[in-house]
């Protein structure tokens, strides 16, 4: 075979394989949203779909096929139609970034923190294609305010990725979790490094419009934001690309924190790193993944949303003067070796 | 030196606060005992509805199967849309000619719930059943006779 033909094939499989897992976690996420949902609010979730809801998302995803696709008089249609795959286009390019396990990921580039964050800020494109194609005010309003939430959050997330890149001394993903060999950087990099956890929690929660911070979609005040004049399969594509999207965001705080796949090693004690190995890399990844998920929609349900102006100052007053301090105590800590 | 001291403690402060917050929500989470939910066709054995529940108007019987029901028609004429007819007749007791009731019809399908006609009796002989199924395909099972084949409690009931 020739090496085209090989190249070619592989990025078919790949691309495929990639659609297949958009697929499935995207409909288990939805599930598990709403079941975590439930029981903190000490009600049952879904349970008549099948034995505990179970295909319950698959019933919703039906339903959204099945719906009429409302075109708008005077709506931007070309603008209108291609906004959705512009968020789904950002979530797919971030995905194949991603470590799962040794070696199992699609790009490896030496700058593998720079392109997530890059790719990551083409979500924000489609968002405000969505609210200015739609001629609607309101999804105007939530778009704008989308926008200037995304923008400023991705200060803040970039800014903390850099304290681990400033510990790790490496962009590349794979050099970044092998580092974490001896010890994830969240312990090793102790007080910098927990700092920088929580910012990046509270940033990437901004930055997929999740939890407190949805006021774009402020399901209750404005009417859906930006994605009202959706329907159908558009809005399914929005709604799963929040999902995948809170997924890349935990699945980065795991990878360059919490070891990505690596297993729970303590410095040199070989036995004890040997039982650890025992569990495959895989399982330890999706683990972290999904612990980091629960996390994002426990802060989802327990804090109420934050107005406009309180996000914009929390970004700009707190989080942003924090994360350049913590960057200047993580880089004095490297240069003198105050790390485990 | 004070501006600096109210970031810091407005920063604590917001994180304790947080804090407490996900304890309150997380305990629900671990302890599935706080589910109100109840799965409703399969509890129906163990189902008790509250004291005040307003299923149905009944007229209370007692096991002698008397009533307190004299027949003034008060209940009549304080329910809001006409659900209730009162049908009297009249009874010779010790040589008197007294009003006793005939029939009780009571439109379940018209009634509104209010409580009017418990509330106003005088001689408390309605009152909120538990029931709650009344569905029925055919409307004229709903509209019901109150007062079983019985009669007044002449002692406690006065005049």
């Amino acid at each position: 075979m020739s090496p085209l033909l090989t190249t070619v094939t592989e990025m078919v499989i790949a691309g495929v394989v990639f659609l297949l897992f958009f697929a499935v976690i995207g409909l288990f996420l939805v599930y598990a949203e709403r079941k975590v949902c439930a029981f903190f609010q000490c009600r049952l979730g879904p349970m008549r779909v099948g034995k505990w809801g179970i295909i319950q998302t698959i019933a919703d995803f039906i339903k959204l096929m099945m719906k009429e696709i409302i075109s708008i008089k005077k709506a931007d249609k070309f603008l209108f139609n291609i906004a959705p795959y512009f968020v789904i286009v950002a979530s797919f390019l971030s995905l194949g970034a991603i470590p799962f396990a040794k070696g199992l990921h699609a790009l490896d580039f030496n700058i593998g923190v720079l392109y997530v964050m890059a790719v990551s800020s083409l979500g924000v494109l489609g968002i405000l294609l969505a609210g200015w194609s739609s001629n609607n005010k309101y999804s105007l309003i939530g778009a704008m305010r989308s926008g200037a939430q995304m923008v400023s959050y991705e200060l803040s997330m970039g800014l903390s990725l850099m304290t681990i890149v400033v510990l790790a001394g490496s962009m590349q993903f794979s050099e970044i979790v092998n580092g974490q060999e001896t010890g994830w950087f969240i312990f090793k990099g102790h007080i910098p490094a927990v700092i920088a956890f929580i910012v990046y929690l509270i940033s990437g929660t901004a930055e997929t419009n999740r939890g407190p911070f949805d006021l774009a979609e402020a399901e209750s005040e404005l009417t859906a934001g930006f994605h009202v004049e959706y329907s159908g399969i558009k809005f399914a594509m929005f709604y799963l690309a929040e999902f995948m999207n809170m997924f890349i965001v935990s699945s980065i705080a795991v990878t360059m924190f919490l070891g990505g796949w690596m297993p729970f090693h303590i410095g040199h004690l070989e036995s004890f790193n040997m039982i650890m190995d025992f569990i495959p890399p895989i399982v330890w990844y999706f683990g972290k993944t999904f612990f980091i998920i629960f996390v994002m929609m426990w802060f989802k349900w327990t804090f109420p949303r934050l107005r406009i102006d309180q996000l914009l100052t929390l970004e700009w007053k707190y989080l942003l003067p924090i994360n350049l301090v913590n960057i200047l105590v993580m880089t004095l800590c490297v240069l003198n070796g105050w790390h485990f | 030196m004070n501006a600096i001291s109210k970031y810091f403690k407005d920063l604590f402060g917001g994180l304790k606060s947080l804090a407490i917050g996900m304890k309150v929500t997380g305990s629900y989470f671990f302890h599935p005992s706080t589910i109100v939910t109840q799965q409703y066709p399969e509890n129906r054995e163990t189902l008790t509805m509250f004291d005040r529940f307003k299923g149905e108007v009944t007229m209370v019987h007692n096991e002698k199967n008397e009533h307190r029901c004299t027949g003034c028609g008060i209940c009549e004429m304080n329910c809001p849309n006409g659900s209730i007819e009162v049908i009297s007749k009249w009874e010779v007791i010790d040589e008197k000619k007294k009003k006793a009731i005939d029939k009780h019809i009571y439109h379940m399908g018209m009634c509104t719930f209010c409580g009017l006609c418990v509330k106003t009796c005088p001689s408390k002989a309605l009152a909120f059943g538990q029931g709650f199924e009344h569905a029925v395909f055919d409307r004229s099972l709903l509209n019901k006779v109150l007062n079983q084949p019985g009669s007044v409690l002449t002692k406690e009931v006065k005049e």
